[in-house]
C-alpha cells in the first residue's frame, strides 16, 4: 500500500502533529519505504491463526474496590506548563 | 581512587562489605569519572551527585552496624526512562521538559529498597526508539570502544554504543557506574551490550514491573540489567524483579536466588542452533563467533542440535508494526497540557499538534506516523491484525522448539559497532540491527547476551542464549559458562578520561 502526500497528512491529523511542506514529503518517501518492506508479512499464511493479545497467558489479576491512592492534586499538577486550583489551563476551545 | 570504578557489582559489594574502601569513596570515584568523562562520551544526560552522597554516606552507617542490605552503597546509573521521584526523567526527549515525577518506578524503588545509590540519568535514544543512541534530544552518545588500525593503533571515529540503551551500555563498559538497569523493547538492552562488551538480559515479559518506567510499546517493554559479568547481571536482576500489583501484566512467580546458578554444569543442556538465523550478509567473524559458542558449550558438555525457527525473518517488519502502533498509542499523552513541553498555538488542537511537532525527534515521528496509519480505520485488518497473528507463528516456533531443545544460541547481532552516521540514511539499515533480538520480545521470551569475542577491528561481539519463559536461571548457567571460555572485553586505553 502507498501512501501519498494528502494521506501523510490526513494521517499527521490524526496523531495531532503539525508537519511543514517539506516534512510531508520527506515523510512521504520514508513512510512509503516502511510499508513496502513490511508487505512481506503477506507471505505468511495467518488463515486460522488467532492474533496474540496476551504475551504470557495469565488471567487479569483483580483488587478490592477500594480507594487506596489519590489526594494529592498538588503533585499531579506539578509538572504542568500551566494550573491553576488544581486544574490545568489550556487555550480556548473554539467551536 | 580511579581503581576503584574498575570493580564488578559483585567485587564492589564483597569491597564494602570487608571494609576495604567506604561507599563515599566509591560514589565520588565515580562522580569524579563521569565529570571527566562526559564531554566525550555524552552517556549521562545528568548527575545526581547529592543523592549519591546522601546515598552513599547512609550505606556506609548501615555497614558500620552490621546493618547492610544486599546492594548497599553500589552505585548504578539510571536509564532515562524510569521515573526517579524529583529527578530528571524524559526518556531523552525534548516533548517531556522539565518533567520531575512525583514517584518512583517500581524498579528503582527495589533497587533503593536494597540499598543502591544513584549516580545520575543515563541518556539513550529517544522514547527508546532506535539501536545506535543517536536519537536523543540530548546529543548521541559515544561509545568508549574504537577501532584499531593495521597497526593496533587506535583510531578516532566516534563508534555508535548501540541503543536505545546506549548511555547505560557506555558507562558500564567506560566504568562510569558499576551496573545500569536498562529496558528493552527489541534489543534495546542485548545489542548495545553485544556492541560494548558488557552482558545484557531482558527478562521474561512480565518478570519485572514496568509500573513508572516510559511506556515505548506495552507489550514488549521490560526491565533488565546492563552488566560488566554475568554474576552481577544475577545480582541485579534478583533485585529488579517482583510481582507488582500496579502492574497487570507482571507475573506472581517467586524471583529464585539467581546468583547460585553461577558455576554449575550445563552437561546435558540441550542447545538449539537456529538455521535461520544465519542470514545473507552476517559478517565472517560473527560466524566464527558463533561456531565459537557452540564448541564451548559443547566442550562443557551440552548436546548441539540444529533447530528450525521458520517465521523468523517476519519477525522484524511485524514488530515493526506492532511496536510503532502501540508507540502512537503510548505517546498520545504527551500533548503540552499535563506535563512537557508546551508551544501555545492558535486553539487546543494547533497546541497539541505544534507541541507534539517541536517535542518529537524525527524518528519518533516516523513511528508514531506509521503507528496511527497501521491502526487507522481500513488499515487495522491489513498491517496490525496481520502482525498480531505472526507474532503468534513466531511464539508458536519457540514452543515447539522447547520439545527439542533447553536454550537457542545465536548471535546478538549481524556485525559489530558502526561509526556514528553509518546507518542514519535509510530507518531499514538502522531496523536490520535488531534482526536477531526482535523474535524474543515478539515471543515475551528472556535472552541474555554475553560477551564472546572482538572483530578484526578490536571491538566487541557478544553472543544471545534465548530461553522459555521464567527460565532466567538457565541463561545465568550457560551464560557463564560463555563467559569463562571467552573471558572479559575491557575498551583499550581510558581515552574518554583524559581532559
Amino acid at each position: 500500500m502507498e501512501v501519498d502526500e494528502a494521506t501523510v497528512r490526513r494521517i499527521a491529523r490524526l496523531a495531532r502533529i503539525k508537519i511543514t511542506d517539506e516534512e510531508a514529503k520527506g515523510l512521504e518517501g520514508e513512510l512509503n519505504g516502511i510499508l513496502n518492506w513490511v508487505e512481506q508479512l503477506g507471505e505468511v499464511d495467518t488463515e486460522n491463526v488467532e492474533p496474540m493479545t496476551s504475551v504470557v497467558p495469565i488471567k487479569l489479576k483483580m483488587r478490592e474496590d477500594v480507594v487506596n491512592d489519590g489526594e494529592k492534586a498538588d503533585d499531579v499538577t506539578a509538572n504542568a506548563p500551566m494550573s491553576e486550583d488544581g486544574f490545568y489551563v489550556v487555550p480556548k476551545v473554539v467551536e | 581512587m580511579s581503581e576503584l570504578t574498575k570493580l564488578t557489582l559483585t567485587g564492589a559489594r564483597d569491597g564494602l562489605a570487608a571494609g576495604d574502601f567506604t561507599a563515599v569513596e566509591l560514589a565520588d570515584a565515580f562522580l569524579a569519572a563521569i565529570e571527566a568523562s562526559n564531554r566525550h562520551l555524552n552517556a549521562y544526560i545528568t548527575t545526581t551527585a547529592e543523592a549519591a552522597r546522601d546515598g552513599a554516606k547512609a550505606a556506609d552507617e548501615r555497614y558500620a552496624k552490621g546493618d547492610a542490605r544486599p546492594l548497599e552503597g553500589l552505585p548504578l546509573g539510571i536509564k532515562d526512562l524510569f521515573a526517579t521521584k524529583g529527578y530528571h526523567t524524559q526518556a531523552a526527549s525534548h516533548v517531556l521538559d522539565a518533567f520531575r515525577p512525583p514517584y518512583e518506578s517500581t524498579v528503582t524503588q527495589n533497587l533503593w529498597d536494597a540499598g543502591a545509590v544513584m549516580l545520575g540519568k543515563l541518556n539513550m535514544d529517544e522514547f527508546a526508539m532506535g539501536s545506535s543512541n543517536e536519537t536523543s534530544y540530548y546529543g548521541p552518545v559515544v561509545s568508549p570502544w574504537r577501532r584499531l588500525n593495521a597497526n593496533g593503533d587506535l583510531t578516532n571515529d566516534p563508534l555508535v554504543p548501540g541503543g536505545s540503551s546506549g548511555g547505560s551500555a557506555a558507562a558500564v563498559a567506560a566504568d562510569l557506574c558499576l551496573a545500569a538497569p536498562a529496558t528493552d523493547t527489541g534489543g534495546s538492552i542485548r545489542q548495545p551490550a553485544a556492541l560494548t562488551g558488557t552482558v545484557g538480559l531482558k527478562p521474561t515479559y512480565g518478570r519485572c514491573s514496568r509500573w513508572g518506567i516510559v511506556a515505548f510499546a506495552s507489550s514488549l517493554d521490560q526491565a533488565g540489567p546492563i552488566t560488566k559479568t554475568v554474576a552481577d547481571a544475577a545480582l541485579l536482576t534478583r533485585y529488579m524483579a517482583s510481582h507488582d500489583p500496579k502492574d497487570s501484566t507482571s507475573v506472581d512467580v517467586p524471583v529464585p536466588d539467581y546468583s547460585a546458578e553461577l558455576g554449575q554444569s550445563i552437561k546435558g543442556l540441550r542447545v538449539g542452533v537456529p538455521k535461520e538465523y544465519r542470514i545473507e550478509g552476517m559478517s565472517e567473524v560473527t560466524e566464527k563467533l558463533w561456531q565459537q559458542g557452540i564448541d564451548w558449550l559443547k566442550d562443557a558438555g551440552a548436546t548441539i542440535h540444529e533447530i528450525s525457527l521458520p517465521h523468523t525473518k517476519y519477525a522484524l517488519p511485524a514488530y515493526y508494526i506492532v511496536a510503532p502502533a502501540e508507540a502512537s498509542s503510548n505517546l498520545a499523552r504527551y500533548d503540552g497540557v499535563r506535563y512537557g513541553l508546551r508551544v501555545t498555538g492558535d486553539d487546543l488542537i494547533d497546541t497539541y499538534e505544534r507541541s507534539r511537532a517541536e517535542g518529537f525527534g524525527r524518528e519518533v515521528k516516523r513511528r508514531v506516523l506509521i503507528g496511527t496509519y497501521v491502526l487507522s480505520a481500513g488499515y487495522y485488518d491489513a498491517y496490525y491484525l496481520k502482525a498480531q497473528k505472526v507474532r503468534t507463528l513466531i511464539k508458536q516456533d519457540f514452543d515447539k522448539a522447547w520439545d527439542e531443545v533447553d536454550v537457542v544460541l545465536t548471535p546478538t547481532t549481524p556485525s559489530p559497532a558502526f561509526a556514528q552516521g553509518e546507518k542514519s540514511g535509510d530507518p531499514i539499515a538502522m531496523y536490520l540491527e535488531d534482526i536477531f533480538t526482535v523474535t524474543v520480545n515478539m515471543a515475551g521470551l528472556p535472552a541474555i547476551s554475553v560477551p564472546a569475542g572482538l572483530s578484526s577491528e578490536g571491538t566487541p561481539l557478544g553472543l544471545q542464549l534465548i530461553t522459555k519463559p521464567f527460565d532466567e536461571p538457565t541463561l545465568f548457567r550457560a551464560g557463564h559458562v560463555i563467559e569463562q571460555a571467552a573471558g572479559r572485553f575491557t575498551p583499550t586505553g581510558r581515552w574518554w578520561m583524559e581532559g
